[in-house]
């Protein structure tokens, strides 16, 4: 592809690295806590749905900011990182899979949460009645119910931890390799005046969102109907 | 206290909001049971507790000796551990798996070497050529014939039918009947039907729990409870009696038929019924009028059965009010005017003619 250099490249592969493990790993963690938010009975639900979506309206700064500090040597994380072998996250790989986890949370269990509700009880009343435990009712009634769900949530997970900025710039740093993704590089170019690539990087990533939500939405609407 | 080792035994008690629920139905080993009643009496809300669907609901239900639920010792048997088929009024097929994906859902969990012919059930039911169907492709009588046999083919020890019939038309509706009709003949497992269509019951049931705003009214076999005449006020239009006994003769030229039964005779509308057939009929208390004298010549009354005034009751309209007759053994309902009660003098003991109009059930 034209108009990219090798240090674009090794940010773009970077991200694509970042924008992965961050949407399996969420998915993993995400499906378990949707589940539970949706369909939970207890008190505990409201505050912690309300938790959840706190980066949806939190600037990614203070996001970061707060990260940094209890993830740094001084604060709790930091030192519970430390004592664990691990040194502290901030400014690593796995300081930004940290950070970008907690700030594309929403965007990965709203969906799935959604989905969830909308199976309604009445499946889950019938699986039982047919000898369907818990945990065979979730892997054979929900997850396949559910699908649409996940495949937005995976979709949004991806797209909006590969365009985050924010949180990056405060725990990740602009460490080439390490830390410095797409979003990162585009403002390089811009602070250096090299408009030309970062009008390339620019345009990749739009047509990689678009593309991105156009599959999703092409997706999605057939199977709902096939839903009836 | 000692367990009836058979059958199921409900007593539930619960309160949400203005609705109450305190109910101890018994329901026998064998055959159909019908829970009879208004919307909001509380029929759902005690299946989905006998089906362990609604944990929230307290009491205790007892099922051929196995404690399903003791609110007092906190016992609970999960819903997917009772073995019940459950019909839901409108049938809940998953909508990601096919027509035989649907079947086999709760025959492959039963494990075991099931003794249910699944070959035998969906050729009794017409579902053979449905298989490979997706279940948005199938009428609503389909659905619900699919829905009946995967609850059948999970082999279930207690099958739940929760107005199975009421979501569809007509002709779906009448055709459903006769496979439920088929169903109870050939099925060994008890069955609890709920509805509110007394004519369903009347053809089905072979016991009957009349409920109404969260409490049992009545309950026995059929033909006991009916004659009780203890329906909810809002149905008292749909008092009557059901009747069983054999056709012992036929007339081709009026295409009528005649019914011999404990307390004597009746000629119905011939359909499909032979000579020979034992044959349940519901008399309407609506469709019975009565008069003191010997019926004269000139009456066009076909049947016309001699009886005694057992009691009388109130009706739902003033003007109204319910006559309990025996006709040698027999009970009949009459829902006459209070007028022509006071008019023609009638006491308990009075001797009267009740003019009948007899309608057969089932196809």
């Amino acid at each position: 592809m034209a108009g990219l250099s090798a240090e674009d490249w090794a940010a773009f592969a970077l991200t694509m690295r970042l924008a992965v493990t961050v949407t399996v790993l969420l998915l993993l963690l995400g499906t378990p806590l949707a589940w539970w938010l949706a369909r939970g009975r207890t008190a505990w639900r409201r505050p912690v749905s309300a938790l959840v979506t706190l980066p949806l309206v939190l600037p990614p700064t203070v996001l970061g900011f707060y990260l940094l500090l209890l993830l740094g040597p001084q604060g709790a994380g930091g030192r519970l990182t430390t004592a664990l072998g691990l040194g502290t996250l901030p400014f690593t790989f796995a300081g930004l899979v940290v950070a970008s986890m907690l700030y594309s949370l929403p965007f990965v269990v709203q969906p799935l949460q959604n989905a969830f509700e909308a199976i309604g009880q009445r499946p889950f009343d019938v699986a039982a009645n047919l000898g369907a435990g818990p945990l065979d009712r979730f892997f054979s009634v929900a997850l396949p119910l559910a699908w649409p769900g996940f495949l937005t949530a995976a979709v949004l997970g991806f797209a909006h931890t590969v365009g985050e900025f924010g949180v990056v710039l405060m725990i990740g740093g602009n460490i080439p390799g390490q830390t410095r993704v797409l979003s990162m590089r585009i403002y390089d170019h811009v602070e250096a005046s090299e408009y030309l690539q970062a009008h390339a990087l620019s345009l990749y990533l739009l047509a990689f969102s678009f593309a991105a939500l156009l599959a999703m939405h092409l997706l999605r609407p057939r199977r709902l109907m096939a839903h009836d | 206290m000692t367990e009836v080792a058979s059958g199921l035994q409900v007593q539930l008690h619960y309160q949400r909001g203005d609705f109450a629920l305190n109910v101890d139905i018994s329901v026998p080993p064998r055959g159909i049971t019908a829970l009879f009643g208004p919307s909001g009496a509380g029929k759902t809300t005690c299946l989905r507790a006998i089906a362990g669907l609604d944990p929230d609901i307290e009491g205790r239900i007892v099922f051929a000796g196995d404690v399903w639920q003791d609110s007092s010792t906190r016992r609970l048997v999960p819903a997917h551990r009772r073995r019940i088929g459950y019909v839901f009024q409108e049938a809940s097929l998953f909508p990601h798996l096919s027509v035989s994906g649907n079947l086999d859902y709760g025959r492959r969990r039963a494990g075991r070497n099931l003794p249910v012919d699944r070959e035998a059930w969906l050729e009794r039911f017409g579902v053979n050529h449905l298989l490979a169907r997706k279940v948005d492709r199938l009428s609503g009588g389909e659905r619900q014939r699919v829905a009946i046999v995967r609850a059948l083919l999970s082999d279930p020890v207690l099958l739940l039918l929760d107005e199975p019939l009421s979501a569809l038309d007509a002709s779906a509706r009448s055709e459903l009947l006769g496979y439920l009709e088929q169903l109870h003949a050939e099925l060994a497992v008890p069955t609890i039907y709920v509805s509110h269509a007394i004519d369903e019951v009347a053809r089905l049931a072979d016991h009957l729990v009349v409920m109404d705003a969260g409490s049992v009214l009545s309950q026995g076999s059929l033909q006991a409870t009916l004659a009780r005449g203890e329906l909810p006020l809002a149905m008292s239009d749909q008092l009557g009696v059901a009747i069983e006994g054999q056709v012992v003769a036929q007339d081709p030229v009026d295409h009528l038929i005649e019914l011999a039964f404990e307390g004597g005779r009746l000629w119905l509308p011939q359909r499909a019924e032979r000579v020979g057939d034992r044959l349940r009929c519901r008399i309407s208390a609506r469709d019975v009028a009565l008069s003191t004298g010997a019926p004269a010549a000139g009456s066009s009354a076909l049947n016309v059965l001699e009886a005694v005034v057992v009691g009388m009751m109130d009706a739902a309209h003033p003007s109204q009010c319910i006559v309990r007759l025996d006709v040698h053994g027999t009970v009949l309902l009459a829902s006459i005017t209070r007028r022509s009660l006071r008019t023609l003098a009638l006491a308990p003991g009075s001797r009267v003619w009740a003019q009948v109009k007899a309608t057969a059930l089932g196809t």
